[in-house]
């Protein structure tokens, strides 16, 4: 676990999101579906984001402006610096045989670093519109179906691995259909190191830290 | 001396920042196990944030013989939060517990009554089960926070953990409804300094004991004026969870504010905010000795 200041490289809009791209510094990229803590300019608590693309020495990540803090995080302008903490959590398992990626909405975000290791497996993803349907640019060749289509619909028949992050109905509906999907959720953090206890999420019957047992889970 | 705020910090998943203190405060133990608050738990605000955690920990037992061995191998002094829903079960917790440098009572729990009296019964059996120092950890909620500080040390207290959160309340801005699925939550974070800052001035007046100041520390600055005010200790809270490094840095920053006014050590500048007390230290017996005279001389 590591924190440094870096710079910011630049922001791009992908439909409605934003790509904040940040100097990697002395910072290991991590696994895909680990996540780092980042500044947000004028907020008590960083916000949890998960690695988007990694390389040329640089950081990037997949932002939905939905709150302050990532409002905050998409105005930053190149050359701000900001705090940036990790990676932290559990990513995925990449020593799989016929990965599957499965992405909706802004859950896409750490799938083209995935894809990038794993050699660009088949990936399907859902968008609620046409317009965020723009972000599936950072996965070329992917399928793609929008609203009221969903992933599910797209799954082949043939047994595959799937690696998936997206809303929670989206993995709620995986997790009965492939009882051995790996699944990255998401929870509300202040701290994304154990600290704080707010990530909570019911696995076996316990609440526990999704930050610490996650943020990448097994179905079943 | 730095601390963590009870429930800042998990030492085993982060014991680098549990040894960058002076002593780790746990996470309060209560006698059986709870799971806490169901989700959401967290909510930043404008100027702090709010949880709803519900004192989640192993229980009493499990704490003992599976987490207690793993935190004395960080080799890093340990203070156990201690909770309970009754006098008998804080006494009895504290009775279990042997070979740790403080036990601070977490008489500020919701369940709680927080009545003076009720804490300070809480505090005296608790001194009847246990020679270890015993910090009593209150609420700035309560009407007149001395009081309550003067009956916990008539109790038996050894010193004062001041403060904890305030109840508060996020709506979500779009539903309108309580964004905390628990309803209101304990605020912490950079608005509440001044609350904890009068809560340590009112009850460095009316007690002898040893104050452990937190609340919205974010920097050396923040920790000196807590010292000021009166506490002998400061705790970092929700500082810890944006920068895991906060002790580090707000060592470093105390350090150059005390040299920027002449101050050799931080108990130096400690009761500097009374002006009509002067607060001396005597760092063997620590123990307060409010001596009436000039405020101290500060160059700055």
């Amino acid at each position: 676990m590591r924190r440094e200041r870096l710079s910011v490289r630049g922001v791009e809009s992908v439909g409605p999101y934003t790509l904040l791209r940040v100097e990697q510094g002395g910072l290991d990229a991590g696994i895909p579906g680990q996540f780092f803590m980042l500044e947000a300019p004028g907020r008590v608590l960083p916000r949890p984001m998960s690695v988007c693309l990694a390389a040329a020495r640089e950081l990037a990540f997949l932002i939905d402006p939905i709150g302050p803090g990532t409002r905050a995080l998409c105005a930053l302008e190149a050359d701000h610096p900001i705090h940036v903490l990790g990676p932290l959590g559990n990513g995925f398992d990449v020593e799989v045989e016929r990965p599957l990626l499965v992405g909706g909405g802004i859950g896409i975000a750490p799938l083209p670093y995935l894809s990038q290791q794993l050699g660009g497996p088949p990936a399907i993803l859902g968008f609620r519109s046409e317009r965020h349907a723009e972000a599936a640019a950072l996965l070329p060749g992917a399928e793609v179906c929008i609203e009221p289509t969903y992933v599910t619909t797209l799954l082949p028949e043939e047994r595959h691995d799937v690696l998936a992050c997206g809303p929670e109905p989206m993995l709620a509906a995986l997790r009965d259909l492939v009882p051995d999907a790996q699944l990255a959720w998401e929870a509300p953090m202040a701290c994304g190191y154990g600290a704080c206890y707010g990530c909570a999420v019911e696995l076996e019957g316990e609440l526990k830290r999704l930050c610490v047992e996650g943020p990448v889970l097994r179905a079943a | 001396m730095l601390l963590n705020a009870s429930g800042c910090l998990d030492a085993l998943t982060a014991p680098d920042v549990a040894r960058s203190l002076h002593a780790f405060v746990t996470k309060t133990i209560t006698r059986e196990p709870r799971g806490g608050n169901a989700p959401v738990r967290i909510a930043e605000t404008e100027a702090g944030m709010l949880n709803a955690i519900g004192l989640a920990n192993p229980g009493r037992d499990r704490f003992l013989t599976d987490v207690l061995p793993r935190l004395r191998e960080l080799a890093v002094p340990l203070w156990i939060s201690v909770g309970g829903f009754s006098t008998a079960e804080y006494a009895e917790t504290c009775a279990a517990l042997e070979a740790v440098a403080a036990i601070e009572l977490n008489l500020s729990c919701p369940n709680i009554d927080e009545a003076p009296e009720n804490a300070a019964a809480i505090v005296a059996a608790c001194r009847d089960a246990t020679g270890l120092p015993l910090y009593a950890k209150l609420s700035p909620a309560a009407w007149d926070i001395a009081e309550a500080a003067r009956a916990v040390e008539a109790a038996g207290a050894d010193g004062l953990s001041l403060v904890n959160t305030l109840r508060g309340l996020a709506l979500d801005r779009r539903t309108l409804r309580p964004t905390l699925a628990r309803g209101s939550g304990g605020y912490s974070g950079p608005a509440l300094k001044p609350v904890a800052l009068a809560a340590v001035y009112a009850c460095a007046a009316a007690v002898e004991i040893p104050i452990v100041g937190m609340g919205g520390v974010r920097s050396g600055l923040d920790a000196l004026e807590l010292i000021a005010a009166g506490a002998s200790a400061v705790a970092l809270g929700t500082v810890l969870f944006a920068d895991p490094g906060a002790a580090v840095r707000v060592r470093a920053e105390l350090a150059a504010e005390l040299a920027a006014r002449d101050l050799g050590h931080p108990l130096d500048a400690r009761g500097l905010a009374h002006s009509s007390l002067q607060m001396t230290v005597s760092r063997s017996g620590n123990k307060l000795q409010k001596v009436p005279g000039n405020r101290a001389k500060v160059t700055a």
